[in-house]
């Protein structure tokens, strides 16, 4: 015991602001002094000049450096640990998308450069719109939304707009599934809809009774995940959008899923009208801690001319933006420029590596390592939510019976995992499973490592019953024990106060 | 090709614990009817070296210019110890930071950046940010209807003096909402907006004034005005800022007289990028935010708040997560999920090795290179400075004849001259924005200055051959 506490104080990293001295600094990374740049300072009226420094470190460079690079070290990441967080596709991130997205030209393009100083970056996006039209069976692409989120934002005031042009002004109500993403239900907010939730069946099918007696005039559209946040197919996907069409409204697909069905099924096919794709997880971009994401659309004919701007356009050969002129229709602009445009050659660049092949080997090997995963823990006497079905990439284990023999919850199995040195799943989400973790292995990991996270799982099975205080307590090997979230909300300390 | 470790051996030994004969059979579920032809517009797989030399192609055709744009992204020097470790794969290919106890390093690299934006900025506290400055204000806007509790009006005043494309992606996002953003005018000479534009406004429901410091046009705004007006109209005051300029610049806590009753912005925001991103096209940067506390569950997006562990020692974890979509849903204050984790880390790392010294060093820096532009620019003949108001690190030129050539012809010569805005400005002739930041040299300057000289005036080439 006394060992790791001694680990765990050299997992600790004090903050930057009591690492330095008044004066210190990184001299080589500023301009010298000189009298023009005394005099353009002098030049600032009193009264628009600051007059206390603000507060910042005062560190030298390898201060700096041995900081940041020790907190990185209390980070698990994918390149670090298997990471199977349902929903989230945490696979390996090739080195190569980074390097050849931060090539200096690329790096140091400012966004308004003209386009013949940008014919090397335009080509790169148009041929990427270009593949995620072909994978989504869509056809126009806008790779401008900054997230996820903001392609859902773009995919719901795209509906509306079409709603509009046509004079339908009724039209205010989206349709979400009770176990979708909790962002569906926002962004029908941030556009101005109201949110109509449908149950599931037993079998985690939409309930199309449900849905037949929801639709209607109101009925703007639905916003779907298929495969479902369940982790299962939506096999009657082809009747929901016949009803759905039939009310008169438009189906969105939340691409968070797309990588269990590249190459092997399209939204477009299935009747989807607008979809958004999460680059940061299906075309493998990084998370960064948080983003940045990129969250391109597509929309079928119906959609076209309200795809947000700017896209990029090819005539005779040479690529240009298109703006308000070329696209009146528009729902407008979502970022100053042209939203994460070094994510977007980060995915084309992984696309390009797959190529058309790879593509529906995601698919496939994502598909074969969860359904090994699922088979496996449930050999060991776990349970999942929807046994009848196939897993897809993703799939549902619910702890509903552990908790009622043991007392342990979802919780204390994810943070017990970490002391294992596994990521934890997903807890917690979809809301109507009890207990439930959303496992998420990804086409990225081998065998062996599926195998050694089910031996975790085993393990953690049998200290359940014999040594539960190791799942209560848990974790015990991360740099902090569990933290008191109660706590940091009541008591709220958000910054560094400066001493004065 | 692929990144899937998987032999042969591995998929019959896992295709037997399933059950099945064939790795087609785990797509069973899917109606025959949906199953998708080949994909045809995704090209043959290349290796890692094929598409290195694509790459490199294409980066070359695009080259290194000589750029003089700024209009919200500017090339700044960047030092190498930023993206070497915001790039390492701990940072680089980690998850938000859901699980606290695996992700303190990200969790605390938030909470430092909080800290130094609050006191850039002169705030109480900070998100943990946002996509970008436009969207950034835009989250500004929903989030001043939502805090003032003065007003029950959804309109909000914005300046004509803020980056048109800023007030376009606020119309975006927060029109679906309705709300309406008013314009107000500038006075043509000085280049900022004055307190008289905005008198006819004076005694009707606003819920806020946006307040771009420096505008636009780089020239400095009468903060203290514009502020103490607002406040006494019970409008609140939506500061857009530089972050770098507040090395310099007073800050938005402390804007509006020491006399007013109420001083500062009430919510500060605007774009990252100058703080170690680079230009990059555009993205991926970050959008900031900064409040007073009374308003932080007002506030969109992720907050890191420092707690204890079940030992009682200190840790970091995210907080007030009820005003999130993952718990509210269609309650939530904004659908945004993400920050932008890693240009934030790069930021974070960038103030720290500049400290305030090297903040300010580099701002003045900027400041003089840009008087040093003007200077050399306004002496070629047909050049003239458009406004007289102190400016920051931008200027707008005005010219004699259309600049739409100009552009084009100094582009051949590798000089990007500034943003023509004829499109958004009109009125004012023919003009540009023009950027010169600490990297431009006066080699830099005199080479962009004699190249506008031979193109206006091609007596000057002839003088120049002789």
């Amino acid at each position: 015991m006394h060992d790791l506490s001694l680990r765990q104080q050299s997992l600790r990293e004090p903050l930057i602001f009591t690492i330095g001295r008044r004066g210190r600094r990184a001299p080589t990374q500023s301009p010298a002094p000189t009298a023009a740049a005394t005099e353009a300072g002098r030049a600032i009226p009193a009264h628009l000049r600051r007059s206390v420094a603000p507060a910042l470190p005062e560190v030298s460079e390898l201060q700096v450096v041995r900081h940041f690079t020790r907190l990185s070290q209390l980070n698990f990441s994918i390149d670090t640990h298997f990471y199977p967080l349902g929903s989230c596709t945490m696979k390996y991130n090739p080195k190569a998308c980074n390097s050849y997205a931060m090539l200096p030209e690329f790096l140091g393009r400012h966004p308004l450069a003209p386009e013949s100083h940008s014919q090397g970056h335009l080509a790169c996006l148009f041929e990427l719109q270009e593949m995620l039209e072909d994978i989504t069976g869509m056809q126009g692409v806008s790779l401008t939304p900054m997230a996820g989120a903001q392609g859902e934002f773009a995919g719901v005031a795209m509906i509306r707009a079409y709603h509009r042009a046509r004079g339908d002004l009724a039209r205010n109500q989206i349709i979400v599934p009770e176990a979708a993403h909790g962002t569906n239900p926002a962004t029908a907010t941030m556009c101005g809809c109201e949110v109509r939730e449908v149950p599931c069946d037993i079998n985690g099918d939409v309930d199309l009774d449900a849905l037949r007696a929801v639709v209607g005039p109101h009925t703007a559209g639905i916003m779907l995940t298929n495969p479902s946040t369940l982790g299962v197919f939506e096999r009657k996907i082809e009747a929901v959008a016949r009803i759905v069409h039939e009310a008169g409204g438009l189906l969105y697909y939340d691409g968070a899923n797309l990588n269990a069905i590249l190459g092997k099924v399209r939204p477009g096919d299935m009747g989807f009208d607008v979809i958004h794709m999460n680059l940061h997880k299906t075309f493998s971009t990084p998370h960064g801690g948080g983003g940045p994401g990129s969250g391109a659309v597509g929309v079928g004919a119906r959609l076209l001319p309200f795809l947000p701007i700017p896209m990029v356009g090819c005539e005779g050969g040479r690529y240009r933006w298109l703006d308000e002129q070329d696209r009146p229709q528009s729902i407008g602009r979502l970022s100053a420029f042209m939203g994460n445009a070094g994510v977007n050659l980060r995915a084309y660049v992984y696309m390009r590596l797959l190529g058309r092949d790879g593509m529906v080997r995601v698919a496939e090997f994502a598909a074969l390592n969860a359904n090994y995963l699922l088979r496996r823990l449930l050999a060991a006497g776990f349970d999942a939510a929807y046994p009848m079905r196939r897993a897809s990439h993703e799939f549902i284990i619910t702890l509903k019976r552990q908790n009622r023999d043991y007392q342990v919850t979802a919780m204390d199995v994810a943070k017990r995992l970490l002391d294992y040195g596994f990521h934890a799943p997903t807890t917690y989400f979809p809301l109507l499973v009890p207990e439930c973790l959303l496992i998420e292995p990804t086409e990225t990991e081998s065998k062996e490592d599926l195998d050694r996270f089910c031996e975790a799982m085993i393990e953690i099975l049998r200290e359940m019953r014999d040594e539960p205080q190791k799942l209560s307590g848990a974790p015990f090997t991360m740099p902090v024990r569990r933290l008191d979230d109660v706590r940091a909300a009541k008591q709220l300390d958000l910054r560094v106060k400066p001493a004065s | 090709m692929s990144f899937i470790p998987h032999t042969n051996e591995d998929v019959a030994e896992m295709l037997s614990v399933i059950g099945a004969s064939r790795v087609d059979e785990l797509f069973d579920e899917i109606p025959s009817t949906l199953v998708a032809a080949a994909l045809q517009r995704v090209p043959p797989a290349l290796s890692e070296m094929e598409i290195g030399r694509l790459m490199s192609e294409r980066a070359s055709l695009d080259g290194r210019p000589l750029c003089f744009l700024g209009a919200g992204a500017y090339e700044h020097h960047i030092p190498a110890p930023v993206w070497a470790i915001a790039t390492r794969g701990e940072f680089y290919s980690a998850y938000t930071p859901y699980q606290a106890e695996a992700s303190q390093g990200t969790l605390q690299v938030i909470y430092e950046y909080q800290s130094m934006m609050c006191a850039l900025t002169g705030m109480e506290v900070s998100n943990a940010s946002l996509y970008d400055g436009a969207s950034a204000l835009a989250e500004a806007c929903l989030t001043a209807v939502r805090a003032n509790r003065a007003s029950t009006s959804r309109r909000i005043l914005v300046p004509r003096t803020i980056n048109p494309t800023y007030r376009q992606v606020a119309q975006t996002i927060a029109g679906n909402q309705n709300v309406v953003l008013e314009s107000v005018d500038f006075d043509r000479s000085q280049g900022r907006t004055l307190v008289d534009a905005l008198l006819p406004h004076a005694g009707s429901d606003y819920a806020a004034v946006v307040v771009q410091q420096p505008n636009y046009f780089g020239v400095l705004e009468e903060v203290d005005a514009l502020v103490d007006w607002a406040h006494a109209n019970d409008m609140l005051v939506i500061a857009v800022v530089n972050p770098l300029s507040l090395a310099v610049l007073k800050p938005p806590g402390e804007w509006g007289t020491p006399a007013a009753a109420k001083r500062g912005a009430d919510i500060v925001c605007g774009e990252g990028q100058p703080l170690g991103v680079p230009l990059s096209s555009g993205g991926p940067y970050f959008g900031f935010m900064t409040t007073r506390m009374q308003y932080v569950r007002q506030m969109p997006g992720r907050i890191v708040g420092r707690t204890v562990d079940a030992d009682g020692r200190e840790g970091f974890t995210l907080t007030l997560q009820a005003r999130e979509q993952h718990i509210r849903r269609s309650k939530a204050n904004s659908n945004i999920c993400t920050n932008q984790g890693l240009t934030v880390t790069a930021a974070t790392i960038y103030l720290s090795l500049l400290g305030a010294e090297g903040l300010a060093r580099v701002a003045e820096a900027s400041m003089a290179r840009t008087r040093e532009l003007v200077t050399a620019l306004t002496a070629v003949r047909g050049v003239h400075a458009v406004f007289t108001g102190e400016g920051f690190h931008e200027a707008v030129l005005g010219f004699d004849r259309p600049v739409a050539p100009l552009l084009a012809a100094l582009a051949q010569r590798g000089i990007q001259g500034g943003v023509d805005l004829s499109e958004h400005f009109p009125e004012l002739g023919p003009c540009l924005l023009v950027c010169a930041t600490e990297t431009k040299t006066s080699d830099d300057i005199a080479r962009y200055a004699q190249a506008v000289d031979e193109l206006q005036n091609p007596a000057a080439l002839a003088r120049g051959a002789a």
